[in-house]
């Protein structure tokens, strides 16, 4: 990795009531990446956000920002901008003024700063309503000209925070592309606030998920749907069926373990567990079939459906093994007629390849 | 109370009933009759109670009346500054205490709230004592017109800044502390985003609480009465003054007067507030 845009190392940030919400967080974010802080509420992903912004100072550690350390650097001293949750687009101001704010204070001449004010409205697609007032737009409408007010001042990071939560699903979706897309075009460094692991996957090139104001795992998306490092990550990022198990014995690179329900398996690993570990396999690498899977190495066990939920394009299926053990399985709705095919109470098999799964000790 | 509703009719639309209706008419005889009859007689050929024909004469005798109208001009003279004062102080301070903690910050705001409610002739009473005890009282006697009238005027801000800063306080409590955040995050100096942000945001209270402490200046007696000299008359104590001997017309013309600047001052404080927000229903 060339030189980070961001380096956020060692940081830590305790409220004054005593509450850690930042502990000891080192991220290292290259130029052009779009990044996203992920975690449950009350992570302290925002917080980490705000003291990059200089909202918030550290209680301890340093922000580096284009090789200087800014970590008690004032907010209006720094190469960063913020996309506010609430917009906080200035209701007294139109939207030319809005947008022109960042460049009036700072000293920039009148003409350039039109220029420069009419560039930005015209790449959020708000050119044809530059002497509107806030309240006269839609919540959308709003969030493109606080996106406007923040590029305009051409920063080397953008910060957003939580930038969709306030739009309906539709625009959601559509703000998630051109988010993307305005990434692209214009080279900044992105980086994003999110409780929604969608979002994150979506559009984030690496994604650091954090709980309880640490870091978690720092990956790109599919690394961290395929190899989560932690019961956390695994839980938090997309659905995921979680199975206590007994270590055995491990030779080399594969443990030999005793699953709830399952039996003997024999699992890759490249870390030396201790004598208890989780197994953690996706509901959609799980097979259901009437008759007995033939396979010499897949992993199978007998099963009652408990539940079947219809989603369109598939069936989420539970199923109960032994053990009380249970379940949740994807099936893929390939069939117009019948639905998913499987109902309450059957009786059949459930297997997998064991290649799929994945042994967690964190 | 009518247990069916009237077609047509929610139960919220009161307006629609008759009693309702007379009411109203009779709350707004009595406020207004008194003040309609006060204009038309400031008209009067006459100086008794009965209409005799139409004049501009009072006008003209008040405004050679140089009792009168020196009592006027310091009225406004008191009214102008006091309001000026009493605003950025009442802001401040409504600022202060939405912003910082402090030690103490809770009596604070109950000793703000105090000149709000101590009886006038208390507070009356007290500056009066004050300014005989310092010397005031006598000290500013000959300085030069308005600084004659400063105890009037230090009592007026007493009196009126905590109007202001309850109005104020009130606004803020309405406001995004995200778009303070959003200025700085977009360059902008305090100062700037006090100046661009929160001023703009604050000005319909300002003009509010402004307005509220001209016309508690203009109209106060009883705490004017006892900080004022023999040369610092205001309009309402020489109203008093007058009124005691005999009720002239030019009392008619010059409360006429009165009226309409606090009409007009009122009009362009609206005018004033209205882009701040504007065409909102």
């Amino acid at each position: 990795m060339t030189e980070p845009i961001v380096s956020i190392r060692n940081v830590s940030k305790r409220f004054s009531g005593g509450v850690m919400a930042v502990d000891n967080v080192s991220i290292d974010i290259a130029q052009n990446e779009f990044f996203a802080l992920l975690g449950p509420s009350g992570c302290g992903k925002t917080t980490l956000l705000r003291m990059i912004s200089g909202l918030d100072s550290p209680t301890q550690g340093q922000i580096m920002i284009g090789g200087e350390d800014m970590a008690f650097t004032p907010p209006n001293l720094r190469p960063t901008n913020m996309v506010f949750q609430s917009y906080a687009v200035f209701p007294h101001m139109t939207v030319m003024d809005n947008v022109s704010y960042g460049l009036r204070v700072t000293g920039v001449a009148a003409d350039e700063a039109k220029r420069r004010t009419l560039e930005a409205l015209e790449m959020v697609k708000l050119e044809h309503l530059a002497e509107r007032k806030p309240d006269q737009m839609s919540g959308g409408q709003r969030q493109r000209v606080a996106l406007a007010r923040a590029l305009v001042k051409r920063p080397k990071v953008l910060l957003l925070d939580e930038p969709l939560s306030a739009l309906d699903a539709k625009l959601r979706d559509g703000m998630r592309l051109e988010l993307t897309r305005l990434q692209e075009t214009v080279g900044i460094t992105f980086i994003i606030v999110t409780h929604d692991q969608d979002e994150a996957l979506s559009m984030a090139t690496r994604i650091a998920v954090m709980d309880k104001g640490a870091v978690q795992q720092i990956a790109t998306p599919a690394e961290l749907y395929e190899q989560p490092r932690t019961r956390f990550v695994a839980d938090f990022i997309g659905k995921v069926n979680l199975i206590e198990a007994a270590v055995l014995g491990q030779k080399g690179k594969t443990a030999n373990c005793m699953a709830v329900g399952l039996g003997k398996i024999a699992v890759g690993t490249d870390k030396t567990c201790g004598d208890k570990a989780t197994i953690a396999i996706r509901p959609e690498k799980l097979k259901l079939s009437t008759a007995e899977p033939k396979g010499p190495s897949l992993i199978k066990a007998k099963a009652t459906i408990r539940d079947v939920a219809y989603y369109g394009d598939t069936s989420h299926v539970v199923a109960d093994i032994a053990d009380g053990q249970h379940l949740d399985i994807n099936v893929q709705n390939n069939s117009r007629v019948g639905g998913s095919g499987f109902d309450r109470g059957q009786k059949l098999w459930v297997s997998f390849d064991p290649q799929d799964a994945l042994l967690l000790t964190e | 109370m009518a247990a069916r509703l009237k077609p047509g009719q929610g139960p919220l639309d009161y307006g629609s009933r008759l009693w309702l209706k007379i009411l109203f008419a009779l709350v707004l005889l009595f406020l207004y009759a008194p003040i309609a009859s006060l204009i038309a007689f400031s008209f009067n050929v006459d100086k008794t109670g009965v209409w005799h024909g139409f004049t501009f004469q009072n006008y003209i005798k008040a405004w050679h009346n140089d009792a009168i109208f020196s009592a006027l001009s310091n009225s406004l003279a008191i009214a102008f500054c006091s309001t000026i004062f009493s605003t950025v102080l009442g802001a401040m301070t409504a600022l202060a205490l939405w912003r910082f903690k402090f030690p103490f910050k809770t009596p604070f705001e109950g000793f703000l709230a105090l000149p709000i409610v101590v009886p006038e002739i208390c507070m009356g009473v007290a500056l009066a004592l004050f300014y005989s005890k310092t010397g005031m009282m006598t000290a500013v006697r000959d300085w030069i017109w308005p600084l004659n009238l400063i105890n009037i005027i230090i009592a007026h801000i007493a009196f009126s800044f905590p109007f202001v800063a309850v109005v104020v306080r009130s606004r803020l409590v309405g406001f995004n502390r995200q778009l303070e955040e959003a200025s700085k995050d977009l360059g902008a100096t305090e100062w700037q985003t006090f100046t661009n942000v929160i001023v703009p945001f604050l000005m319909p209270s300002l003009v509010a609480g402004g307005l509220l402490a001209f016309t508690l200046s203009l109209d106060d007696f009883v705490i004017t009465f006892f900080s004022s000299g023999p040369n610092s008359v205001t309009f309402p104590v020489k109203i008093y003054s007058m009124v005691k001997t005999t009720i002239t017309p030019q009392i008619n013309a010059a409360s006429t007067v009165l009226i309409v600047i606090t009409l007009l001052a009122t009009f362009i404080a609206m005018k004033i507030q209205a882009p701040a927000n504007p065409e909102k229903p």
